[in-house]
């Protein structure tokens, strides 16, 4: 048999005579005929040729993030692409391999997760991140579970802004109720942002962690150090999520705020707005409590002639060192993605990396300035709030409707949050990145003007 | 593999030292020497009281984690702090420096061994 190519039917022959057996059937027969599906009604095979041409034009009767004006975001965000990071993404090298189990043996999987936690250590401003996770949701249930951990258990309150992202706090019930961990969820004051003494009424002397993001769900920043020296004072430990990464390239990450854990979504850094992802989680903490951080951590070492090397200084513990003692089932780490983020964030740069995050910022005030300007029935429903690069639209209709009658003028105005509840008015989520000109911002006032 | 014989042993590879109304509680050398390199110790909170055979806190080798047990029932007095920045002091020094935690307790148990039943135990184990 050749090693990439499938079984042929003399192949089969030989394989069932080999195991004394006549049929397929017979080498299922152990599975119920009742769980079996008796034939598949399924249409004649086709050549590659019919398919792509067939599934192309199903896709295009989608609309493409990139063929109108678009400004989709709430958790998932759009930014340059160097095309470097797909070609270096795209090495086999990189592009096949799994986590590796003799890890000293790639060396350059290392470096790059060495690369990557330097990266997030330095934007996040905490001394110690791993390798990555999943995604932003997970990334923050681990923090949580984390904290209870770092408390030896003995607080048994997870405190949660309720402008964390929905979807991520929905993913923390499921992980919190298995573990019997309890969330009180505490919600923002009329500016949208969170009061410190609602955060210390709302621990008492129970929470374990105070969860809070910003720029937060609807799009507004949060007095961070405030926020800390809240939980503190509640004798719990800071949490940050953050998710939309490019903001730390103007913001300061929380670790220098007072946070002890910083966690969130990296997609923004290299990775493509995907349905259903990918995604690309970190995790940054104070390297006094290394030893709860989730997951594994390589560091820079010498090799036996003294050149530098790289090593998995925290190997896959969950795997090989703790197993049934295990405090969380992340062995491995989202390795292609966090390559992307890597190169894309080693080819922006520092300064660039400042100057992309500026520019969001200054578009997103150039769109409010002129949706303010535009006036009734579209208002900003928190105008006085600082953003970065995203804020919530409110006008006539709610933001469902809003979103399907301005997608009939030919722009994607935003994401509803119609179908999310929250104590926020019902509207849309509009981002603003640099991928948005001029003429986006042009063409959404236009959409607005006709809708007024 | 040394076994000081003015120790008392757990059948679990915990040494029990009796210091007036106090023990300190270490693991033996075999115990370390079956570990390997100890890269971390998890120590439970001054204060805290235990029954005998309780997890007391976890040991983190290069090769596996393993719980050692409280080898008498009583409170947490002290615990070996140095051990947070030189957890190596297990291996190098297990009698010693290596301690792990100081309980207000007796160690008169009929389940604790001497130096002499420890090493027999030893013999039994590795035959």
């Amino acid at each position: 048999m050749h090693p990439w190519v499938g079984a042929g039917p003399e192949d089969r022959r030989h394989i069932l005579s080999e195991l004394g057996l006549k049929s397929i059937d017979e080498l299922f027969s152990s599975i119920p005929a009742g769980v079996c599906v008796d034939g598949l009604d399924l249409p004649p095979a086709r050549d590659e040729d019919w398919i792509r041409r067939t599934l192309g034009e199903m896709a295009s009767t989608n609309v493409a993030m990139d063929s109108i004006p678009c400004f989709l975001g709430a958790g998932v965000y759009r930014h340059v692409q160097p095309s470097i990071v797909d070609s270096v993404l795209s090495r086999a090298e990189f592009f096949t391999s799994y986590t590796p189990y003799q890890p000293e043996i790639s060396q350059g999987t290392l470096q790059v997760i060495f690369e990557f936690q330097t990266l997030i250590s330095r934007l996040t401003g905490l001394d110690t991140a791993n390798a990555s996770l999943y995604d932003g949701a997970t990334a923050l249930v681990e923090a949580a579970l984390f904290s209870h951990r770092v408390l030896r258990g003995k607080r048994n309150l997870v405190v949660v802004a309720e402008t964390i992202h929905p979807m991520y706090r929905r993913v923390l019930d499921t992980y919190t109720e298995a573990a019997g961990i309890e969330v009180a969820v505490v919600a923002p004051g009329d500016d949208g942002r969170l009061d410190p003494a609602t955060i210390i009424e709302t621990s008492g002397d129970r929470a374990c962690c105070v969860v809070v993001q910003s720029p937060n769900f609807l799009g507004i920043l949060e007095d961070l150090p405030q926020l800390a020296a809240a939980a503190h004072d509640s004798g719990a430990l800071a949490v940050e999520v953050v998710t939309e990464a490019v903001s730390l390239g103007l913001l300061a990450g929380g670790g220098s705020l007072g946070f002890d854990v910083v966690c969130g979504e990296a997609q923004s850094f290299g990775v493509a707005p995907g349905f259903g992802g990918p995604h690309l989680g970190f995790f940054a903490c104070a390297s006094k409590h290394l030893r709860q951080m989730p997951g594994r951590l390589a560091g820079e070492t010498v090799d036996e002639d003294g050149n530098r090397a790289f090593c998995l200084t925290l190997s896959t513990r969950e795997q090989h060192i703790r197993r049934a003692k295990a405090t969380s089932n992340i062995c491995t780490n989202q390795g292609l993605m966090a390559l992307a983020a890597t190169v894309w964030l080693e080819a922006v740069g520092g300064s660039g990396l400042r100057e992309l995050a500026t520019s969001c910022l200054a578009r997103s005030e150039e769109l409010k300035r002129r949706i303010k300007a535009v006036g009734d029935p579209w208002r900003i429903a928190y105008p006085e709030s600082p953003t970065f690069n995203e804020f919530l639209l409110v006008g006539p209709g709610n933001g469902t409707e809003l979103v399907k009658r301005l997608t009939a003028e030919n722009v994607l105005a935003g994401v509803p949050t119609t179908d999310w509840g929250g104590s926020w008015p019902d509207g849309i989520l509009v981002a603003v990145t640099e991928c948005n000109p001029a003429t986006d911002l042009e063409a959404l006032i236009g959409a607005l003007e006709k809708l007024s | 593999m040394t076994i000081p014989d003015d120790l008392k042993y757990a059948r679990s590879h915990e040494w029990i030292k009796t210091e007036g109304d106090s023990v300190v509680v270490g693991i033996s050398h075999y115990a370390q020497d079956q570990l390997g390199e100890v890269v971390y110790v998890e120590l439970p909170d001054v204060g805290a009281t235990f029954a005998v055979g309780d997890e007391l806190g976890t040991l983190e080798s290069v090769k596996a984690v393993s719980e050692f047990l409280s080898p008498v029932a009583g409170e947490v007095l002290e615990v070996n702090t140095r051990l947070e920045d030189e957890p190596n002091l297990v291996n190098d020094d297990s009698y010693g420096n290596g301690w792990l935690v100081k309980l207000k307790g007796s160690s008169e148990s009929k389940e604790l061994l001497d130096a002499a039943d420890y090493k027999e135990l030893l013999e039994q184990e590795s035959a």
